[in-house]
């Protein structure tokens, strides 16, 4: 599936009214660090990515880990224009018994690759996937996305390190920099920067765009797809709740609700 | 008697896999001459990962290996296996059931010299707690063989806890093993012990010297923890006049509870034998470790005539 630059911004714009939709009115939802990744995965999932919705254990897919598992919904807005599963499910969001949980559950909904939510875990997993598809020859990729409030963790470095040592070029990362945490601005509250010479001294490729700019994504990712011997990372710059005008850079819609004249205003923000 | 240790038993089991199944892959903590996966790894290294001292990873990368099709065995001590990886065994792996076989090796208080640190009193524990993970506890080399072939066969989460010891072999070699079956290894009418691991031929020991005695003592071999018949268990402690239960490990949460909650309210007493609530600590060898913890056919037979 290819789309062009215009086709694939109106895509974000639509992922983002799906998480809107998702969140819905009076109940928590990850919004801001969801609507952060819209423009990433309208590229991912409707220009780069190798799969099959019909089919979605196809052997020979590209592999997708949310390792910031907690942005859950701008998956599940991808998978469901995609028609992963119907799409009335994102409805359902969160309901007893549902398909879509609050937190990534490849067991429950078709498209899911792996359980993360956890943080921290997602980015191991994709280094395993990335490892299992070269020992069988695959020249599927692995994509994954990490936040810049989860590289907390000590396990992404770990990750890190394993991913150089044994040389996933097959892995493509992207760095969500929203600057936001759940308590508010990294720089005031937990500042995991800097990034790009942290990444460059573990031995990865490294790139930095604007997370939000479709070109600037196509084009990063052509750029990796260039170079071997080494994982890649894309330092993406991005706004957290971005798209929804009373909802970019605050730390409140991290996992927030939206009142009913908020969730009105964000649906015409994102139908125009 | 033959003795063997399940350590190598198990690398060279493993190896014979790799052999059979190209989709086995092993995964390392920098503890592969301990745990014999070295084996392994000198034979097919592009199936082995070396992932450093790094427990976490290695566990969620193992997760990942699973997800394309692979059967991965990941290996460590038994304190960091099910210790240090604890969420990275429930959240990516044991949540949806993905193939991975967590082996904790130097298990109970076996890695006897280094200490409370480095000795596992907890870990079946901890590993029963969680949902969709399998438990198992061989009791000699010849079961330790059986299990790590059969939880290749099985697609699930396994706990596998693995003695560093060399262990007197208890059954026969065509012994089969089954997921969740106790076995009855010895007849007795008065009294049953349920045991797993080291405590297995204690139990056999105590047994013998209670039968001169004529107290007769059955003695159970219950080396899968979970999943567990549990009808299996109660028609196996009928008529007795008392249970004993023997492990390796605490008593809070392992075999003494499993066995005390699967017969609540049947009326027959039961007593532990077990670690009481206690870490390990370093001692010059591992016989007097045993001692100082109970661990011994003598505190069985203490327990049969008090239960």
């Amino acid at each position: 599936m290819k789309m062009t630059v215009a086709e694939l911004e109106k895509m974000a714009a639509t992922l983002r009214l799906n998480i809107v939709k998702m969140v819905g009115v009076g109940q928590k939802g990850h919004l801001g660090g969801s609507c952060s990744l819209s423009e990433i995965v309208s590229v991912l999932y409707f220009s780069k990515m190798r799969h099959n919705p019909d089919n979605p254990k196809w052997e020979d897919r590209d592999r997708f880990i949310l390792s910031k598992g907690h942005a859950a919904l701008i998956q599940y807005a991808a998978l469901a224009e995609l028609g992963y599963f119907p799409k009335e499910e994102i409805y359902n969001i969160k309901k007893l018994g549902a398909m879509l949980q609050g937190h990534p559950d490849m067991k429950t909904t078709p498209g899911i690759e792996g359980n993360t939510g956890s943080l921290g875990q997602g980015l191991s997993m994709a280094c395993g996937m990335a490892a299992g598809l070269k020992i069988d020859k695959k020249d599927s990729k692995v994509y994954c996305i990490i936040g810049d409030g989860e590289i907390a963790e000590g396990q992404i470095w770990e990750a890190a390190l394993s991913a150089a040592w044994y040389k996933l070029d097959n892995l493509y990362v992207f760095l969500d920099c929203n600057k936001l945490m759940a308590t508010g601005p990294i720089t005031d509250r937990y500042d995991t920067n800097p990034h790009i010479d942290k990444w460059k001294a573990f031995g990865w490729h490294v790139s930095d765009i604007d997370g939000h700019n479709i070109k600037e994504i196509t084009e990063a990712l052509d750029e990796a797809e260039k170079l071997s011997d080494k994982p890649k990372i894309i330092i993406a710059r991005t706004v957290k709740g971005r798209g929804i005008s009373f909802a970019e850079n605050v730390a409140a819609f991290h996992n927030g609700e939206l009142t009913k004249e908020e969730y009105e205003k964000a649906c015409a923000e994102l139908e125009n | 008697m033959n003795y063997q240790n399940p350590r190598q038993v198990y690398g060279e089991t493993l190896l014979e896999l790799g052999r059979k199944n190209k989709n086995i892959v092993v995964l390392e903590a920098d503890l592969g001459k301990s745990t014999m996966t070295v084996l392994f790894e000198q034979e097919f290294p592009e199936r082995f990962f070396e992932m450093g001292i790094g427990e976490a990873n290695m566990t969620s990368f193992a997760a990942g290996l699973s997800l394309t099709g692979k059967i991965a065995f990941t290996n460590s001590f038994a304190v960091f296996a099910a210790g240090r990886s604890f969420d990275q065994i429930r959240q990516g792996i044991c949540i949806p059931g993905l193939n991975v076989k967590i082996i904790g090796s130097s298990a109970g208080l076996s890695d006897f010299g280094d200490g409370a640190t480095h000795q596992s009193v907890e870990d079946t524990s901890i590993m029963c707690a969680i949902p969709n993970m399998t438990v198992l506890v061989p009791a000699d080399g010849i079961e330790t063989r059986k299990m790590t072939q059969k939880i290749a066969e099985y697609h699930g989460p396994v706990y596998m806890r693995i003695n560093r010891h060399d262990l007197p072999d208890l059954f026969p070699e065509n012994t089969e093993f089954e997921i969740g079956k106790p076995y009855l290894i010895r007849e007795g009418s008065d009294f049953v012990v349920f045991a797993n691991g080291i405590m297995v031929s204690k139990a056999m020991a105590a047994a013998e010297q209670l039968a001169e005695e004529n107290i007769s003592v059955k003695v159970v071999n219950v080396s899968s923890l979970k999943p567990i018949d549990e009808e299996e268990i109660k028609r196996m402690a009928h008529g007795m006049k008392g249970i004993i239960t023997a492990e390796e490990h605490s008593v809070i949460g392992g075999l003494a509870s499993i066995i005390s909650f699967i017969l609540r309210g049947k009326g027959i007493p039961i007593t532990t034998v077990g670690i009481n609530d206690r870490f390990g600590q370093s001692a010059h060898n591992y016989g007097e470790l045993l001692e100082e913890y109970n661990l011994t056919s003598e505190a069985i037979v203490r327990a049969v005539k008090t239960v």
